[in-house]
């Protein structure tokens, strides 16, 4: 039967053939290369104008691999020893604290990210860091809305609110971590009955992303919504935002202030070069490199010293939530059960 | 026969590996995570995808059985070129597709803002997101895969049998469901089992209608719950109720034989009123499916073309088409391979164990990607010490070429399967063994026989896995080597922060490098 042998010879003799165009970028690989291999959750539209930035200022040649969160610390997690990862980014707590639960980062010592990430955005192990913050807020059309009539995040779910209220869908780790941290702040029952209230004001059934939900509200389909403010940011800067406007909520005397999120990152276990992951991932938190890593994505540095680009500043200032994000990261998977029993889409 | 079962063997085994990687979840059970998800959202969710299941079921076997008949059968004005462009909706991502109609529809969008604007706000909806509207999105882009197969079983199909028919008394609509429709059988249920399969592993479209359907538990499950394990099961679950449909499937089948080309296939030509109807039909399916959509993402592409170009973008197009080529030769010519397995086994075992190597097309593609990446990420972990000893490159499979065009091939062979085993099951056994008894070597057997009379077939399967591998995202995008970025690489990077119209150009890019190879096939079938 040998046309079967020859079938199956074809695709060998072709995988071959890669395989020896694969080899040159790999063949030497001396252990203290300069460079740095980073798996970035982070886009790469939002992330790869600092790496180049890096690269021209210290010679170090970085590699890096874009993909969601969940798949990359899948990876990293079968490979092991054999990762050729060095730096892992990503967005949200939720998957850092969980990076770090799985036993894929290492904590690191370092006094000069001490100094650059204040103490509530980083995790108290030093395995993970944060680089930026998103703050998620209320956004409203001002032609319907008076700004009095807002207050917080919770007085969304009072019955003034019935069927004016468009949310994005809960899949979306950034409404979990928010209501993460409702849980850490009132407790779970207080929490559900936020959810109910929200549930029950839903104009319409929750959308896909932020954008959309925005485009509701401006529509008219409903008049107040939840978004991280950077997704307002990329409308404004459209010429898109018509009516709508920010609002910052939690804002009165023992409220809590506006929730933070983060972007952050964390040196992996088996990294063969962690000097030079460390020394990437304080450049990044460095003066130098906050206001561009921030401002790429109309988000908040990390850094204090650091200001928001113009465009965000003029959203006006506010008191942001400083409750340590290891704590809110805790609750997340109660967050998740908690959205599914109150039928929170 | 020998070799012949060890190629058997080893690439079920290689396909078999990750789907028995989301089996082997089952070691642990996590029984009050189980209870939370039966109680909470379970039987909604499988509800939900039994809905869609029916709805693009239906949907892709009335277009694209009706097409292909209408393109096949019958000669009308304009018929040689929608036949072809009938086939290019295929190139769509169904993802792409929701964010264009939802982008035209929603309440938001210009068509219902117009509606309204002129005093006709009573003919709008509220949300147009429902389970009607994401079965449309979905067939519209899934229906070419039956619409292929079945129109290249028509064509093929020879006349000599709708002669005998008609000289025995069948009236015109007896002779098209007894015997064009009966002969074409194998064909349409492959289009529709992989048109129903991608349903099933879709995520994308469901996500950006927020409508939840199984795959939706196994994102949760492993992204929200952080719980791997429990993903797997689910996902296991999934792939146990379409092992179970295409045994059955085989089953039905038997070991019927299907006949094979005989006497020259001709087309009816239609006259007057008639004829312009089925120019319409199919025109009106082109516009609705492509046209449309195309020109709302160009309009979307060149908006930002400045932002959305840099001058690796050529370098994009040119990987893209480089790995769905190699992808594209390396899946045919495997599935060749099974085929012909296949056709000189009748064992029963053999059969079924094909069938599992189909599998892997019904998971979603990120856990399939996972199911390849986490063997892989084992072996490279083992062979650590080893390749130490020898100073090699701490991964010598993961993060290259090699295991990506494996990846392809595990994911997309039941899609090269389905031309290549409706055109092997139409071969008549008498005409290769005409050729042995006159001599034949095996060798010239494959070249001279089987290659030219399955060839419609073959070129069916490289065009579709090319086309499919041009479109795919998870598995590229986690086991791309370093720097080798796609177009649907870049299509990920925009959409993952919701940056639908930035994502326009790519998309439009994936369309174009796919034209070629669609009107190259047609030409040549």
């Amino acid at each position: 039967m040998r046309q079967y042998l020859l079938g199956g010879l074809l695709p060998l003799l072709l995988v071959a053939l890669t395989a020896c165009e694969q080899k040159t970028p790999e063949t030497t690989r001396p252990a203290a290369e300069e460079k740095v291999v980073v798996y970035s959750a982070r886009a790469e539209h939002l992330i790869k104008p600092l790496f180049d930035a890096y690269s021209e200022k210290t010679g170090v040649r970085i590699e890096y691999t874009t993909d969601k969160a969940g798949s990359l610390l899948a990876r990293l997690r079968s490979e092991g020893a054999s990762t050729p990862a060095d730096l892992l980014l990503t967005v949200d707590v939720g998957n850092l604290h969980h990076a770090e639960k799985q036993g894929v980062l290492q904590p690191i010592q370092s006094e000069t990210l001490n100094a650059n990430v204040p103490a509530h955005l980083r995790d108290p192990q030093n395995q993970w860091f944060g680089l930026t913050q998103r703050a998620r807020t209320i956004v409203y059309a001002s032609d319907r809305v008076e700004p009095a009539e807002l207050s917080s995040y919770a007085a969304l779910a009072d019955v003034q609110w019935l069927d004016r209220l468009c949310l994005r869908t809960s899949k979306k780790v950034y409404n979990q971590s928010l209501v993460a941290s409702f849980i850490a702040h009132y407790g779970e029952e207080q929490t559900a009955g936020i959810l109910r209230g929200w549930v029950e004001n839903l104009a319409v059934a929750p959308f896909a992303n932020d954008t959309a939900a925005m485009e509701a509200v401006k529509a008219g389909q409903c008049d107040v919504t939840i978004v991280n403010t950077y997704y307002y940011g990329a409308l404004e800067a459209d010429g898109k935002a018509g009516s709508l406007k920010i609002f910052w909520p939690n804002q009165a005397e023992g409220e809590s202030g506006v929730h933070m999120n983060i972007s952050g990152g964390g040196v992996t276990r088996h990294s063969q070069r962690p000097q030079q992951a460390i020394a990437l991932l304080e450049w990044l938190s460095s003066k130098e490199a906050q206001g561009m890593l921030a401002g790429l994505n109309l988000e908040f540095p990390v850094h204090p010293q650091v200001e928001a680009v113009k465009q965000v500043k003029a959203w006006g200032e506010f008191r942001a939530d400083n409750i340590p994000l290891s704590d809110v990261a805790e609750q997340q998977v109660p967050a998740v059960k908690l959205i599914d029993q109150v039928g929170y889409q | 026969m020998r070799a012949a079962n060890v190629l058997l063997l080893a690439v079920v085994a290689l396909v078999a590996v990750p789907v028995l990687a989301v089996f082997s979840a089952w070691v642990n059970i996590d029984a009050g995570l189980w209870t939370h998800f039966i109680s909470s959202r379970l039987p909604q969710l499988l509800g939900n995808t039994a809905a869609l299941l029916v709805l693009v079921g239906l949907g892709v076997t009335l277009i694209g059985v009706g097409l292909a008949w209408l393109v096949s059968m019958f000669d009308f004005p304009g018929r040689s070129w929608l036949e072809w462009a009938l086939m290019l909706p295929m190139a769509l991502p169904a993802y792409v597709m929701a964010f264009i109609f939802l982008g035209l529809f929603e309440y938001s969008g210009p068509v219902q803002g117009w509606l309204r604007d002129n005093g006709l706000g009573f003919l709008t909806v509220d949300d147009v997101r429902n389970v009607g509207s994401i079965s449309l999105v979905m067939m519209s882009v899934l229906y070419p895969y039956v619409y292929l197969l079945a129109r290249n079983a028509f064509v093929n199909q020879g006349s000599h049998f709708v002669e005998a028919a008609q000289s025995l008394g069948a009236g015109p609509w007896r002779v098209a469901f007894s015997v064009n429709l009966g002969m074409a059988r194998p064909a349409i249920t492959a289009g529709i089992a992989l048109a129903l399969m991608e349903t099933l592993a879709d995520f994308g479209t469901v996500a950006i209608f927020n409508y939840d359907t199984f795959t939706v538990a196994i994102y949760k499950a492993w992204f929200h719950y952080f719980d791997l394990q429990l993903a797997c099961q689910l996902a296991s679950i999934l792939l146990m109720l379409v092992a179970v449909a295409l045994v059955i499937e085989t089953n039905a089948r038997g070991k019927r034989a299907y006949g094979d080309k005989q006497g020259t296939h001709r087309r009816k030509r239609l006259q007057g009123g008639k004829a312009w109807l089925a120019t319409l039909a199919a025109s009106l399916v082109v516009m609705v499916c492509f046209v449309l959509p195309m020109a709302q993402l160009m309009l979307w592409a060149f908006a930002d073309i400045a932002t959305s170009t840099d001058p690796h973008f050529q370098r994009l197009v040119w990987r893209t088409l480089v790995l769905a080529g190699i992808a594209a030769l390396v899946t045919a010519s495997v599935a060749i391979g099974l085929g012909l397995i296949q056709r000189y086994n009748t064992r029963n075992w053999k059969k079924q164990l094909l069938g599992f190597a189909k599998l892997g097309y019904a998971l979603p593609g990120t856990v399939l990607a996972v199911g390849i990446v986490l063997p892989l990420g084992k072996f490279e972990q083992i062979s650590m010490p080893l390749k130490q000893s020898f100073n090699l490159p701490g991964q010598l499979l993961l993060g290259t070429v090699v295991a990506l065009i494996v990846a392809y091939m595990v994911r997309f062979l039941a899609v090269a399967m389905g031309p290549l085993e409706s055109s092997l099951s139409k071969l008549r056994h008498s005409i290769p063994e005409a050729a042995v008894s006159l001599g034949a070597s095996r060798w010239r057997l494959f070249i001279s026989i089987y290659l030219p009379l399955i060839r419609s077939g073959v070129l069916l399967a490289m065009l579709m896995v090319f086309v499919d591998v041009v479109k795919e995202m998870p598995a590229t995008l986690l086991m791309r080597p370093f720097g080798w970025d796609t177009l649907a690489v870049r299509i990920f990077e925009m959409t993952s922060e919701g940056l639908y119209q930035k994502a326009a150009l790519p998309a439009v890019c994936i369309l174009l490098v796919s034209i070629v190879p669609i009107i190259i096939t047609i030409r040549r079938s």
